[in-house]
């Protein structure tokens, strides 16, 4: 990682809908040659971000640097692809968009389609194929034209762990080659493979950093036990309880745990609104 | 293990069938009706597609069994048998204890991954009509939930449309919960405190069957049956699925240069921050690859996680 490649990102970017502040004051990066996971529930304001960063949407405030429109690939929720148009129609029209030769398109499309594993199904409507075979084809469509920066909207979301395991594979080849890669997502062990993470709440910074630093950064000290800890906050992990001891105490009958991004991200959510401890 | 021995359908298995593993607990002597919902040799044939193939599965009282699979491993048609709206083609299906009927529907409670819930009505309204339905009593609303009675459903944000799908399915105290994805969407501690809930139905004897595409949510199962291609391939409790199952561990300064041979090479490649990973690998191969492209790497073997155990079992 040589400090001259290029991070995209953003600083201090807010984007308003209306009244409606979807993202407020968020700085974030994207360097070269990595995968950073956005994280967030519904309404946290993942898509904005990933909109901003794509410039689909105009910033309220702040600033975003990313690569000309014709290096940059993005695949958006939902299905992302032409459901009337074949495989093969679908990878050509997008290389097409982003001129490509006809040399170079071939080249690209029949990497793709060995890589996506695909080429079986390159006659198909896309419609016709499953949900996680879509997605795939959508990530071959946003890096076709090999784009500097990769933007994902929630690419694994209702995708089978086989699939989810081959996109994410695909995004580190991506990484490989240099690109920067943003993916949004809603869980936290998928989080645990990007470089870095940003999770996101309520249009606001909850978390940021690489995941070592991340669960590094939470306060106290997260514990469990069988039975559900006075006087503090707790959640269920399994049968068991956890809870969150901002003082670093144990409390009776409970043991400190080896954390991990799930239960950081409920003390993040837990330390911004304790009125939602309840 | 169940008190009625006689199969359903013509094609009975034999009994005790060898090669596939049955880590079900032992219940309770006591327990006068076995699970709350039992699959024995379950099978169902579409044509020339064998959808299930012989699938055991039993839920106890008290207990969160998870149901892992991919697309197309029959997890789908496995629900749907033990809702009752797909009878077996071979073996047979339980709801306790006697077959799926709107009688044994009325104490299950299933909430599907589209929630199931009227968008045009309110949140209050969507309660009423399901009590009506089910005979049983309303929910009581609390917190937030209670904030938006009057709501209509498509306004509310999804993790709180989730949990009045879950109030509405827990309204009759159902016996047995069919969950779908349930925590899909939401953030984090909306997930913890949708699993409180699961967790507090269990605790007060009522089973439980969740059925996932996202397995950090397996790891909140007490059991989990894994089907791959119809057939159960794993089962038991998460530490039991994973066994000494291993992955690949490659550590190196220049990760892309190694994730590009080791992938190039066809090999399962992960990456996780800087660190490549192949579930399922042999160390040796991993390292011969990496030195004839001219890679120096520290490869060694570390215990798989859960989700590479699974891509390996599934495919």
């Amino acid at each position: 990682m040589s400090p001259s490649r290029a991070a995209w990102g953003c600083q201090g970017l807010s984007v308003r809908y209306g009244a409606k502040l979807a993202l407020e004051d968020v700085t974030f990066e994207a360097p070269a040659g990595t995968v950073a996971a956005v994280v967030g529930g519904d309404g946290a304001g993942k898509t904005s971000l990933l909109r901003a960063l794509a410039g689909t949407v105009r910033p309220a405030a702040g600033t975003v640097r990313r690569p000309p429109a014709r290096r940059l690939g993005y695949v958006s929720a939902g299905p992302g692809v032409w459901t009337d148009l074949t495989v093969d129609e679908n990878l050509g029209f997008a290389g097409r968009a982003y001129g490509l030769s006809a040399d170079e398109l071939d080249r690209r499309v029949g990497w793709l389609l060995d890589r996506t594993g695909l080429a079986e199904a390159r006659d198909r409507l896309a419609g016709r194929l499953s949900g996680g075979m879509r997605q795939k084809l959508a990530l071959a469509m946003a890096v076709a034209h090999e784009p500097d920066l990769l933007i994902l909207d929630e690419p694994t979301t209702g995708v089978d762990p086989v699939s989810r395991a081959e996109l994410w594979r695909l995004l580190a080849s991506s990484a490989a080659d240099g690109a920067a890669v943003v993916v949004a997502t809603t869980y936290l062990d998928e989080a645990e493979r990007a470089a870095t993470v940003l999770l996101l709440d309520r249009g606001r910074t909850l978390l940021a950093g690489t995941p070592d630093e991340v669960l590094a950064a939470t306060p106290g000290l997260v514990v469990e036990g069988a039975a559900r800890p006075e006087g503090i906050p707790s959640w269920r992990r399994g049968a068991r309880w956890r809870a969150w001891s901002p003082d670093g105490s144990a409390p009776p009958g409970t043991s400190p745990v080896t954390l991990d991004l799930e239960d950081a991200a409920i003390v993040a959510q837990l330390r911004e609104d304790p009125g939602r401890a309840a | 293990m169940t008190h009625e021995e006689g199969l359903e359908s013509a094609s009975g298995r034999p009994a005790g069938n060898s090669g596939r593993q049955d880590r079900r607990p032992a219940r309770p002597a006591s327990s006068p009706v076995g699970p709350l919902a039992a699959a024995d040799g379950a099978t169902r044939r579409f044509g020339e597609l064998l959808a299930v193939d012989r699938v055991d599965l039993a839920v106890a009282a008290g207990e969160v069994v998870g149901l892992i699979g991919a697309n197309g491993s029959g997890k789908t048609t496995l629900i749907r048998m033990l809702l009752g709206l797909v009878a077996p083609t071979a073996g047979r299906v339980r709801l306790f204890g006697e077959p799926p009927s709107r009688r044994t529907r009325a104490r299950l409670g299933y909430v599907p991954q589209s929630l199931g819930l009227y968008e045009d009505l309110t949140v209050a309204e969507n309660l009423a009509f399901s009590a009506a339905a089910y005979g049983g009593s309303e929910a009581v609303l609390q917190g937030e939930l209670a904030e938006a009675r009057d709501l209509l459903v498509r306004e509310l944000p999804l993790g709180l449309r989730r949990r009045a799908a879950f109030a509405i399915a827990l309204a009759h105290h159902p016996d047995l919960l069919v969950l779908d994805e349930p925590t899909s969407g939401v953030d984090p501690l909306q997930r913890a405190r949708l699993w409180e809930t699961i967790r507090a139905s269990a605790e007060q004897g009522a089973g439980v069957l969740v059925t996932t595409h996202h397995l950090g949510e397996a790891e909140q199962c007490d059991r989990l049956v894994v089907l791959a291609s119809g057939r159960v391939v794993a089962a038991g409790t998460l530490d039991e699925v994973v066994g000494d199952a291993t992955a690949v561990e490659v550590r190196t300064p220049t990760w892309e240069g190694a994730f590009g041979a080791l992938d190039l090479a066809g090999l399962p490649v992960s990456l996780v921050g800087r660190t490549l990973r192949v579930p399922g690998a042999d160390p040796g191969r991993v390292g011969r690859l990496l030195a004839d492209a001219g890679i120096q790497a520290e490869v060694a073997p570390v215990p798989a996680s859960f989700e590479e155990t699974f891509v390996v079992l599934a495919t």
